[in-house]
């Protein structure tokens, strides 16, 4: 058998796991993992700025093509910057792999240079973890590890590499594990026959349903079920948040995203139906509003791979635990054997509700002479990219205009943190995209704040030419917080403020990319063709916007889906 | 409403730390924890004790240890016949043959045992539901001065053929 150290395993691991990306940062304890990349000419290493963005690289790198992201850091505060990515990735369902290093096993509880307690900080928010004591159970955990990150729920998983199991002196017999099976985790896949039966008559008798369909319906690559099945039966459908591109953004079927942000039909047609068919949705807070009020007259059928999100918010009349994908197919062939149809009148006459809902054109906004709004800047981005860019964002109201106002027509086209809204995820996270996709249109939709939490990664953009656009909305402010202010503050705008913003075409060309100033929207559409010609190169586009403007509609606190804002002036009657 | 949940776990470390870490990241009450290994080495039972308001919060509970990659199986015992037993150490400060007679008396009335002897103090062993080891308690301290209460916590196993196996 093969002999090798600890090091030289985990870099056969991964190599052997497929892996062909991995993102990282050096330090002392894992320098001999390092040295054993250095000889390795399968697995390409990107060196960040900052741990962070490595997590959010590899987790973006994973939401674009299902794969597995994979991070190296070093012990310490290597190992503790990664702790916002991996909640990030904890929150989205993300499978990733963590390897950290530690200080060497005889040192470990003697708070030696470095040491912090990885499995301790990050045990709320990963799938699980991992400790090598030895070098030879470096193969099993690196296996398991993977098979925990994508099987079941998705999630990130740490595992920790004390310095002195990766010797490169000691060498031991190398394998890697083929299957693999734990007793203690079988996530279930297919639905219970009798639970699919009820779910098909459910579905069929309904005369208001809606198709509520969650970030669980991307993961599960269950697109092509969801579309089957809602023009099978002519469905409404509304996705989340991290749904949106499950189902077509441009179909005529589809009523918009739902909750906070959500559109006047789509929240409507949730507070009115009479069956509510959760695919992968998890009835997050940023959904429901107030629980106490929420969907009133709905049945509830939920289908979850995961069974602690079924009735944990909202009770579910129809639980279905499985995978959205092997579900639907289900159903849609169960509806296939029997022929099941359902009426099409009252379907109908749900459509002539839902189409009056619609004419109150919730996303109308008004245009200015002197300021660009938000709004045409992501429709101007649309019609340059002609709709098919992968779109990252990061979080506040730039995040919320790109869910509104470009509507996604695949799944893994849109990428952001919806869960853990971290700021700093959507420059790291369209590197990551484009590594993975260097042939298609990377975008970065930022906010000023945002952009300033990761903007050192445009010296690793520099380093690998990782060439995308990134679309700055500058208001000038932390416009989300500012909304809130304004709307439930007094106005008083407590540090919400960036009195100064750098000049972001100098800095990027500080790291030999390109800046373009925008400052009026007849510039705008040029910048973007200009930018996305530009296939070798980094482009900055720092768009001045209307400080003034906020994101409708807004659900209003407490009250039930149907409770919006929707404008500076409107809202619904509660 | 008091519950008792059975987890048959691997016997791995940190798995102790994600159970409890758990209950705390939820907020979920712990009453009582035991745990050790089985008789298969590989495998740990514990035995918890929690307080939850309704059966949502319990199910909820139950599926979030479920979900925990080491836990092979869980359960809920007081909702059918079963058996709940604690052990008491207390070690009680006596002066006097009189007193002393008065510890010997309660002691066997509650069968308990005494497991230690100095001069002055005694060390009794009790096992038993709860309410027992708190009334035994209740009564010794009127009998003597109690120095130092030790309980482990409820263990539990259903009644019949039911069983938590790996
Ligand atoms: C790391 C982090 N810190 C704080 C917040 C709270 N927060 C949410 S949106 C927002 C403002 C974002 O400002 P900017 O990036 O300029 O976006 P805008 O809302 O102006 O479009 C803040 C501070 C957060 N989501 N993440
Ligand atoms: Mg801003």
């Amino acid at each position: 058998m093969e002999m090798l150290s600890g090091a030289e395993m985990v870099v056969r691991s991964l190599q052997d796991e497929g892996i062909e990306h991995i993102f990282g940062y050096p330090g002392g304890s894992v320098l001999d993992i390092y040295d054993a990349i250095f000889q390795s000419d399968k697995i390409e290493h990107y060196l960040v700025r900052h741990e962070q963005a490595a997590v959010h690289m590899a987790d973006a790198y994973s939401r674009a093509t299902g794969k597995v992201g994979c991070v190296l850091v070093t012990a310490g505060p290597g190992a503790t910057n990664c702790i916002t990515g991996i909640a990030t990735a904890y929150m989205d369902s993300i499978p990733l792999v963590v390897l950290s290093g530690q200080v060497p096993t005889f040192w470990i509880g003697d708070d030696a240079f470095q040491e912090t307690d990885m499995i301790g900080v990050s045990r709320p928010i990963v799938k699980h973890s991992f400790s090598c004591r030895t070098a030879e159970e470096i193969p099993m955990a690196i296996k398991k590890a993977f098979y925990i990150a994508s099987t079941g729920r998705p999630g990130p998983v740490v595992i920790e590499l004390p310095k002195d199991v990766q010797n490169p002196l000691n060498k031991f017999p190398y394998e890697y594990p083929e299957n693999i099976s734990l007793r203690s985790y079988n996530p279930t896949l297919s639905g219970h026959k009798g639970q699919i039966k009820r779910a098909v008559a459910a579905l069929v008798n309904a005369r208001k349903p809606v198709l509520y369909v969650g970030g669980g319906a991307i993961i599960a690559n269950a697109s092509k079920q969801v579309l089957e099945l809602a023009e099978k039966l002519n469905l409404p459908v509304t996705n989340t948040l991290m749904g949106l591109g499950a189902f077509p953004g441009e179909h005529k079927q589809f009523i918009g995203m739902l909750g906070m942000h959500g559109t006047y039909e789509a929240n409507n047609s949730m507070h009115n139906a009479d069956l509510i068919f959760s695919c992968g949705a998890r009835f997050d807070d940023r959904v429901t509003n107030n629980v106490d009020k929420f969907c009133p007259n709905a049945k509830i059928m939920h289908i979850d791979i995961d069974p602690t999100s079924i009735s944990k918010n909202i009770h579910a009349d129809l639980p279905i635990v499985g995978s959205v994908e092997v579900v639907l197919q289900q159903m849609l062939d169960l509806i296939e054997e029997t022929q099941a149809t359902n009426d099409s009148e009252s379907i109908n006459a749900w459509w002539d509700q839902i189409n009056e809902w619609r004419a109150k054109d919730c996303l109308a906004y008004k245009t200015s002479d002197t300021h660009i709004k938000p709004q045409q800047v992501i429709q101007c981005l649309y019609k340059v990219t002609k709709g098919d860019a992968i779109v990252t964002s990061d979080v506040g109201q730039h995040q919320m205009v790109a869910a509104q106002y470009y509507p996604f027509k695949e799944p893994r086209q849109w990428i952001n943190s919806g869960g853990a809204g971290t700021m700093g995820f959507g420059l790291p996270a369209a590197m990551g995209c484009k590594i993975a996709f260097p042939d298609r249109p990377v975008v970065c939709v930022t906010g000023d704040g945002s952009i300033q939490m990761n903007i050192q990664e445009l010296s690793t953009c520099m380093q690998y030419n990782i060439p995308l656009v990134i679309l700055l909305l500058n208001n000038r402010s932390l416009g989300m917080v500012k909304q809130w202010q304004k709307m439930f503050y007094g106005g008083r705008q407590s540090h919400s403020y960036m009195d100064s913003v750098p000049d972001f075409v100098k800095l990027s060309e500080a790291y030999n990319h390109i800046g373009i100033k925008v400052d009026k929207i007849e510039e705008l559409e040029p910048a973007l063709i200009r930018a996305f010609e530009l296939k070798d190169r980094v482009v900055f586009i720092d768009v001045a916007i209307d400080p003034e403007e906020h994101v409708y509609p807004m659900q209003i606190k407490s009250g039930s889906m149907e409770d919006m804002y929707l404008s500076k002036t409107e809202k619904t009657d509660a | 409403m008091r519950r008792i949940i059975a987890v048959l776990l691997e016997n791995e470390s940190g798995a102790l730390s994600r159970v409890v870490g758990l209950f705390s990241q939820r907020a979920y009450n712990i009453e009582s924890l035991t745990v050790s290994p089985t008789n298969d080495k590989t495998l740990s039972r514990m035995t918890i004790t929690t307080d939850v308001v309704n059966h949502a919060e319990l199910e909820q509970m139950m599926k979030q240890l479920h979900k925990l990659v080491d836990v092979l199986r869980v359960t809920e015992l007081t909702q059918s016949a079963h058996v709940e037993r604690e052990l008491l150490l207390v070690k009680v400060r006596t002066v006097g043959s009189e007193a002393r007679e008065e510890v010997k008396r309660t002691c066997d009335i509650y069968r308990g045992q005494i497991v230690d002897i100095t001069q002055n103090l005694y060390t009794i062993q009790l096992t038993g539901v709860g309410s027992k080891l708190d009334a035994f308690v209740a009564t010794i301290s009127d009998a003597s001065e109690i120095v130092e209460v030790v309980r482990s916590g409820v263990c539990g196993i259903a009644r019949g053929d039911k069983a938590l196996r790996g």
